[in-house]
């Protein structure tokens, strides 16, 4: 009888479908994949260390560039702990400045998801749709901040500026045009049946496997979860807010792709509330130039673009954290990455990897 | 100049002399091939420079290769670490010659924020000789097209950057070091 030999592929660290620089050792029989492992630390910058050497506020541009394609998020977890732990009270403008900007974020975030997977699948054409598209928020943040990416605009106790009638006038241009875009997107990619042939029906994750392996963000959702801290901690001012939090059935590919989707046109919803309801008043709560939190330790999480990002802080009374750990979703969803892969040929560890969208800045931090 | 006067004065409109080596940095200047290798949060504005707005192709350096045996130019795009290194060297080594070198951000020009980081390395030019040094933390894609127009300007007068021989030998010297002692 013929056999075939185990033979050790290794992806990365250099390769274009890795999304940076991870390493994955997958060991193939013949073209079927019967095991990958991933390799981190290529990216390893050891910000949770060089926190503690830090004041508070100089810890916040480094949550920019652990997620960096979503960093108002990332801001927005660090200096939510950092308020808890020290007792501040944000006012209300600042509140819906901050949600705007985050969900603004994420729908950015979620372009970056839909351009690489249309070029990993082999078709860059949706690269160039959604970073198109993508530019139109980065200029939104470039007039509230004047950064594109690594944003820095959200402090400990509010913001670091007042939202700008241009800004708001843009962001109700851009709130205007996203169902034509979602369309754009359906005619694109959603109804091609290519895609939908390579999505349907591969690397399936069962809501047991989901809870198993700690998943969290729109991949558990994916499997059929409503688990969103949004809606379950009611941080911030998403207590008021009305929206709904899209939830798939299999847990495929093509349902974690549908799922982001919808989220866009979630985002897009609560960024109209926002617009509606943003009350006048200060942008920036009263917080001492040299903060001293009293001793203590707190977490706090917030619903990323990836999922449930949490910063432990442990506060010894001084000026620096004592220590800080970060709670990555992009980290703990990757483990998945080997169930996902087993039983599926080559081609498709490309599109599971896609599909995980982790971050190599938030999985190594 | 004499060499002109070689043309006929009846083909002086429809014929161009000029030396091998020019015609060759011309032809190199126009059409880098750079090597998609993208390391951390630069990467991501390397991506918008190719995409739709900024659009690279227009100045013909479009074709981002995965393979280094094919590129000729290596944008170092994001955070390098010194577990990054060994491969990053493997991929320069890898590349034919001539052969260029982008520092693209604060990190590979002296550690950025991550300075005082136990597992950065700050500085690329530690480990291989840079040619284009680019600041921002991440740089817009507009200074990225800068630079790559700088680096064209650079191949085609190496003599506007004479300066700089000596600094790209220094950190030849330490690659060559770093590799002699690896094997």
């Amino acid at each position: 009888m013929a056999q075939t030999e185990k033979f050790v592929l290794n992806m990365g660290p250099q390769h274009p479908s890795t999304h940076g620089v991870l390493q994955v050792q997958v060991e193939l029989d013949g073209e079927n994949i019967i095991g990958a492992k991933p390799v981190m630390g290529y990216l390893h910058r050891g910000i949770e260390k060089l926190m503690e050497s830090r004041t508070y506020q100089q810890c916040v541009p480094f949550t920019d560039r652990l997620d960096y394609v979503s960093a108002m998020n990332n801001n927005l977890g660090f200096c939510m702990a950092v308020e808890k732990l020290a007792g501040i009270e944000v006012p209300e403008r600042a509140q819906y400045i901050r949600t705007i900007c985050c969900e603004l974020n994420r729908i950015a975030s979620h372009h970056v998801f839909i351009g690489s997977l249309t070029n990993d699948l082999g078709s860059a054409t949706g690269m160039i749709y959604a970073f198109r598209d993508r530019e139109k928020i980065l200029d939104l943040f470039n007039i509230i901040c004047g950064a594109r990416m690594t944003c820095h605009y959200i402090r400990i106790g509010g913001v670091i500026a007042d939202a700008q009638d241009e800004f708001i006038r843009k962001t109700e241009e851009f709130i205007d045009y996203v169902p034509q875009m979602l369309d754009e997107y359906d005619r694109l990619f959603t109804g091609n049946e290519i895609f939908q042939k390579r999505m349907q029906g591969t690397s399936v994750i069962s809501q047991e496997d989901a809870l198993r392996f700690g998943m969290s963000g729109p991949n558990i959702r994916a499997s059929g979860i409503p688990y969103d801290i949004r809606k379950i901690d009611k941080y911030g001012v998403y207590g008021d807010l009305d929206f709904d939090i899209p939830v798939g059935r299999t847990g495929d590919n093509w349902d974690r792709y549908m799922i982001r989707i919808g989220e866009i046109a979630e985002s897009a919803k609560i960024i109209r509330q926002c617009l509606d309801r943003m009350p006048d008043g200060p942008f920036m709560a009263k917080v001492p130039k040299v903060l001293k939190p009293a001793k203590g330790d707190v977490y706090h999480r917030v619903e990323n673009t990836r999922g449930e990002l949490g910063f432990y802080i442990v506060s010894d009374g001084t000026t620096k954290p004592y220590r800080v750990h970060i709670h990555r979703p992009s980290f703990i969803n990757l483990q998945a990455l080997d169930h996902m892969c087993r039983g599926m040929v080559l081609a498709d560890s490309v599109t599971a990897f896609a599909t995980i969208d982790p971050l190599m800045g938030e999985v190594d931090c | 100049m004499e060499i002109v006067d070689i043309v006929p004065p009846e083909l002086k409109n429809n014929v161009i002399v000029t030396s091998v080596d020019a015609l060759f940095k011309w032809g190199r200047a126009n059409s880098i091939w750079p090597l998609s290798s993208g390391l951390a949060c630069c990467s991501i504005e390397m991506m918008c420079a190719a995409a739709s707005r900024f659009d690279l192709s227009r100045f013909g350096y479009e074709v981002f290769r995965s393979c280094p045996r094919q590129s000729d130019l290596l944008i170092v795009a994001g955070t390098l670490t010194w577990k990054m290194t060994p491969p990053l060297i493997r991929l320069y080594e890898e590349m034919p010659n001539p052969k260029y070198v982008i520092a693209m951000g604060n990190c590979n020009i002296g550690g950025g924020p991550f300075a005082d980081s136990y597992s950065v390395v700050t500085g690329l030019d530690q480990i291989m000789p840079v040619d284009v040094y680019l600041p921002g933390c991440p740089p817009r894609p507009e200074a990225l097209i800068d630079a790559m127009l700088k680096l064209k300007k650079r191949i085609q007068h190496p003599e506007a950057a004479q300066g700089s021989e000596e600094r790209m030998n220094a950190s030849r010297e330490k690659l060559a070091d770093m590799t002699r002692r690896a094997e």
